[in-house]
């Protein structure tokens, strides 16, 4: 082969490219490069007309400047020339110019398509892949309206070149991933199928890429795909290793093309087709059958071929799962794998039998290699080896080996490196939590994991163990003495300090009957952690005394000396200050029966999933926990996971009482809601600020969509509402936060909160794909006479939502007059190319804006008889859809924003409740009452709803609302 | 990254193919999907950080972001491909080392210099071999007489 010599064809280029190789500073280089561009400028703006080779070599040197990093503003004009040359070494530079420096400039385009068109027509077939390989790089949706149609053409035309057909192939499947709307198969289909069965296997690797793709979009279309891959697969399979002559690799027959066509085959399921299956059974088991034999070469790149292969074909195996014979076969061989020299393959073996392990089939085969598995844990040298290891022991776990596997990975733990640490910590505490046949065991492993990693051991871990703790009676002795234990060590993690002062100050009790454990030496051992700890910690501390208090009158006196000190009571940190006062305070005063209330034993928590668990995925991104984990436990919590432990945490400072409106000692501010309390006031501005004109601006559509939509609103219009919009509407009359919407790929939470006739919501909008949405933008309208209503303002939001995350909006909202409809909420954004346009009600409801009105019954009475005209009363009787339980009824009517009134219906069964919708133009006194027949049957059951307000827009809706609540 | 790729699992593709010596220069960056200029720079030096810190005991893969760097040494090069978390590594860690062949029967012996003075005859080659992020032609011998018919059009 004659080689290729330096710069050859283009003297000037090499002659530049080593002056700028030959440069002694970063100076020096960017003064011969302008030189060079001012040099070249001149050229082409010189009166002299620049032959091709000339105009070759500048535009060719531009591209080198390009590529060293600095800016090029000028000879894309040049290059489009070249594109008209006759030459193909001029034609080539001008196309890899236009690859390189894409440009949407329109006139170019048009030029660039024009000398594209050419090519493609000129039966030239070095010119037509130049051509095709430009689609294939710039790919736009210019080029894509230009050409889509003439490419599948080209594509299976009898006459075309084979090397056209595979640069028309790809450069098809580019088109259809960027434009898919442009790209119509249709009447091509069946021929693009029968591209497998070329007799060019380059054109069949081409071909099988756009094919693969098209399948998965399209399966049942290109369902006949299936038996010709899997005869194609067969007639390499069972080729001798010479047969392909080109097309083998190392002794390997077209190793590729056998992972394409294994990777096509993972579109669909199994073959229905007996023959058919039955022949790709035989190759996957003479697959498997070859990577037993000894190998036709020592090289590496043979044996990493095959194995190429094989693994492919494990992952069709896998992928069907319902070949036990060959699952199991698979494993053996990954198990042979997991003692190779060769690091690539443990690792490979590794991951892939972590797929294995959660098929029924196989997961006892997969077990078999644990010990294996743990020794790779310890030894292995690569990091990313290790942490297959772990993933790979998580995923065999079960009951039967949980005790030895998560005493490997608290072992491991000690040693681990910092990079998987917190994931480590996190699959510790899901399996002990998993798999705990005994309590005593998960309280153990949790504190062990917060001894070894209290650094790695989030909030969900702890806040995890004190929910169980809580809610299993038989642990909580067992709990209240270990972590008493735990706490002896002279330095302990300040998260075992957190779980002790929970733990001890609802359980403590348990324990003290032992002198060894007594309530002050309990005390005095948590107290000798206090002041190590920080503000949050010793604000649990704190809480954890006054249960003490109550739990132990004898240690009343030391804790008010300490609660009274001037480090507690004149703490410069107001939460400690604050709480210190309280305490003290309620200590001295509250009568031992009211402290007994107040500080009563944490309620159950309501069983849910595990926020351990979401937590994991997020950080791992969907797919790569692949265990059996249920699906119901993806929902990650969108408010930050582990609310409810946040709850926990909040709890513990009010010291707790069941009822959740209790916040006896106005302690909530460490709640999350304190982010939101400072802005009350900029809420206000921000609300006025644009009030008064956006309100008088008419020009509404007769669909109720605005036309005065942002300047930025994208061209395809919003989606109408979805069908299920007004039953999600429905959900959130009586509640400001939760998840609005969910799809595969979406999930919108909402906060909101209001005061007087002003309301901000916070929507999150969480990608719970892995990969990024694009051009992602909201608008939010307020149809027909809703824009006189409401006053709604939004921040846009950034584009770009990578994969996992999630972006936050904030709206504010300003009630200017009652109203019925409820704004529209419009998203868009790409996934995979795709617009999804999604439209919804956004849940702003008139009873939002209720400020509660306590009145005694004489009072409700009165006003209920001044609102006595007809049309300001508004009734509704309709069937219950719900039980008729008390409490939920009661929660219910708090949450639509009334006061509700006790001892006012002289029937006990009814409900009155009273408040005053506040808008910016009056204000609307509201009264209402609701009459259950709970005596009657289930089925029976029926309410009686009315409603009364000086305003009969509002008592209508009010009343309409509410019906769909019971 | 943005992975405008269809989301179906079965369907993969090259999202970037990186040419860099051991100091960190790039010989070649051949991108598969749109970044800007700025992401661009930053994802080569992210990949030079990742890539030069293992040693042979490592693998030949590493994750990347939401995907994985398939690469491998020569001499002072590293010729590093990114791709999707499920996709072949081994396919892909061949497929390097065979583009690496034909370049090496190309050049006779190729050498850093010979990558950065025909920069853009590279470019050619990837493209006979890798298209729209996919392996085109995996035959040598096919890719390096289409190479050769080339070479000997003016």
């Amino acid at each position: 082969m004659p080689a290729v010599s330096k710069g050859d064809g283009m003297r000037g280029l090499a002659v530049f490219i080593s002056d700028i190789r030959n440069c002694k500073s970063k100076e020096a280089e960017i003064k011969r490069i302008n030189k060079e561009l001012a040099n070249i400028r001149s050229k082409f703006k010189g009166d002299k007309a620049l032959d091709g080779y000339s105009k070759k070599k500048y535009v060719c040197k531009l591209l080198f400047i390009f590529l060293l990093g600095h800016d090029i503003d000028f000879g894309h004009m040049e290059a489009v020339n070249l594109l008209s040359s006759n030459k193909y070494t001029e034609k080539q530079i001008g196309y890899l110019f236009i690859s390189v420096l894409v440009n949407s400039n329109s006139e170019l385009i048009r030029l660039i398509n024009n000398a594209i068109k050419n090519d493609l027509s000129s039966r030239n077939p070095t010119f037509m892949c130049l051509a095709l390989h430009c689609i294939a790089n710039v790919g736009s949706r210019e080029m894509a309206e230009a050409f889509a149609g003439e490419i599948p053409r080209i594509l299976v035309a009898g006459d075309t070149m084979d090397s056209v057909k595979q640069s028309a192939a790809l450069c098809l499947l580019r088109l259809y991933k960027a434009s898919p709307d442009l790209v119509l198969m249709g009447e091509w289909t069946s021929r693009v199928v029968h591209l497998l069965n070329d007799q060019h296997m380059g054109v069949v690797t081409a071909a099988i890429s756009l094919i693969t793709c098209l399948s998965s979009k399209n399966p049942d279309e290109f369902k006949t795909c299936v038996s010709l891959a899997v005869s194609r697969l067969s007639r390499i399979v069972s080729s001798a290793s010479t047969d392909l002559q080109d097309y083998t690799y190392y002794f390997v027959p077209a190793p590729w093309l056998s992972c394409k066509l294994l990777r096509l085959l993972q579109c669909y399921p199994p073959p229905e087709d007996g023959a058919v299956k039955g022949r790709l059974v035989e190759c996957l088991e003479t697959i498997l059958n070859k990577a037993q034999e000894p190998p036709k070469s020592k090289k590496v790149q043979h044996s990493n071929a095959k194995n190429a292969i094989l693994f492919e074909a494990i992952s069709l195996i896998i992928h069907y799962d319902s070949e036990p014979n060959l699952l199991v076969r698979a494993c053996n061989q990954l198990g042979q794998f997991l003692q190779h020299r060769e690091t690539n393959l443990r690792y490979l073996a590794l991951e892939s039998m972590c797929t294995l392990a959660s098929s029924e089939f196989s997961h006892e085969a997969v077990k078999t290699h644990i010990e294996t598995v743990i020794n790779a844990l310890k030894t292995e040298r690569d990091v990313s080896v290790r942490q297959r290891a772990a993933d790979l022991l998580y995923a065999m776990c079960d009951r039967s080996n949980a005790k030895q596997i998560v005493a490997e990975m608290l072992s491991y733990l000690e040693t681990a490196d910092y990079s998987i640490r917190e994931e480590m910590v996190l699959k510790v505490a899901i399996l002990a939590e998993k798999y705990a046949v005994d309590y005593s065991w998960y309280v153990d492993t949790i504190l062990n994991l917060i001894r070894i990693a209290g650094d790695y051991v989030s909030e969900e871990v702890w806040y995890r163990v004190i929910q169980i703790v809580i809610n299993r009676d038989d642990v909580q002795g067992y709990a209240a003495k270990t972590v008493f234990e735990a706490l002896q060590a002279p330095a302990c993690h300040e998260n075992m300090v957190k779980v002790g002062g929970y733990i001890l100050g609802e359980f403590g009790n348990l324990i003290a009957g032992d002198p060894r454990s007594s309530p002050l030496v309990q005390f005095n051992l948590l107290h000798s952690k206090f002041h190590l700890c920080s503000v949050p910690t010793r604000a649990l501390l704190l809480s954890a005394y006054i249960k003490f208090i109550n739990l132990f009158p004898e240690t009343k006196a030391t804790i008010q000396e300490v609660l009274r000190s001037d480090s507690q009571i004149r703490n410069s940190d107001v939460e400690l200050q604050q709480r210190a006062v309280e305490y003290l305070k309620l200590s001295s005063i509250a009568s031992t029966d009211v402290l007994a209330t107040v500080l009563e034993e944490m309620p159950p928590f309501p069983e849910r999933e595990s926020s351990i668990l979401a937590k994991l995925k997020k950080k791992k991104g969907p797919g790569a926990v692949s265990v059996e984990l249920e699906d119901g436990k993806e929902r990650g919590e969108l408010n930050g996971g582990g609310d409810r432990g946040g709850d926990a945490a909040i709890a513990a400072s009010n010291a707790s009482t069941p009822s959740p409106s209790a916040d006896l000692l106005g302690l909530r501010s460490a709640a999350p809601v304190s982010g939101t309390a400072p802005s009350a006031g900029s809420l206000l501005v921000d609300v006025f600020s644009e009030a008064g004109p956006a309100a008088s601006s008419a020009g509404v559509n007769d669909d109720g969509f605005l036309s005065s939509a942002p300047p930025s609103a994208a061209s395809e219009d919003p989606a109408p509402p979805l069908p299920e919009s007004d039953e999600l509407l429905n959900k959130f009359v009586c509640k400001n936060n939760g998840v609005l919407f969910e799809n595969q790929l979406l999930q919108i939470g909402i906060k909101s909160e209001y005061r007087q006739n002003l309301g901000r919501m916070y929507l999150f909008y969480g990608n719970k794909t892995s990969v990024q949405f694009v051009s992602f933008s909201t608008i939010v309208s307020c149809p027909g006479e809703l824009q006189s209503q409401l006053n709604v303002q939004t921040k846009t939001v950034e584009p770009l939502v990578e994969g996992g995350a999630q972006v936050q909006q904030v709206i504010n909202i300003e009630c200017l007059t009652d109203f019925i409809d409820a704004p529209l909420l419009n998203i868009k954004f790409r996934y995979g190319g795709a617009l999804q346009n999604i439209s919804l009600k956004l849940p702003v409801t008139i009873n939002k804006f209720f400020q509660p009105t306590e009145m005694a019954a004489a009072d409700f009475f009165q006003r209920w008889k001044q609102l006595s005209q007809p049309q300001q009363e508004a009734q509704k009787i309709f069937k219950a859809s719900h039980g008729m339980d008390t409490e939920v009824l009661k929660a219910k009517l708090l949450g639509l924003g009334t006061a509700l009134l006790e001892n006012v219906d002289p029937n006990p069964e009814n409900y009155v409740c009273a408040g005053v919708i506040q808008t910016k133009a009056q204000q609307v006194g509201c009264l209402l009452r609701l009459e259950p027949n709970a005596q009657a049957q289930p089925g029976e059951q029926m309410y009686r709803l009315t409603l009364r307000s000086s305003k009969d827009t509002v008592s209508q809706r009010v009343c309409d609302l509410l019906a769909e609540q019971f | 990254l943005v992975a405008t790729g269809v989301g179906a699992k079965t369907y993969r593709r090259i999202r970037f193919i990186l040419i860099q010596n051991r100091a960190g220069k790039t010989r070649l960056a051949k991108w598969y999907m749109q970044f800007d200029d700025d992401e661009k720079q930053k994802l080569i030096e992210e990949v030079h950080a990742v890539v030069t810190v293992r040693d042979a005991k490592h693998t030949n893969f590493v994750e990347f972001r939401n995907f994985k760097i398939i690469y491998r040494r020569y001499a002072g090069l590293y010729f590093c491909i990114c791709v999707d978390v499920t996709d072949n590594n081994l396919a892909y860690l061949e497929g390097i080392h065979n583009f690496v062949e034909v370049l090496n029967e190309y050049f006779h012996n190729v050498c850093e210099l010979d990558l950065v003075f025909n920069f853009y005859k590279v470019y050619t080659v990837v493209d006979e071999m890798f298209l729209a992020g996919e392996i085109r032609e995996t035959s040598q011998t096919k890719v390096l007489k289409q190479l050769l018919m080339l070479q000997s059009l003016e």
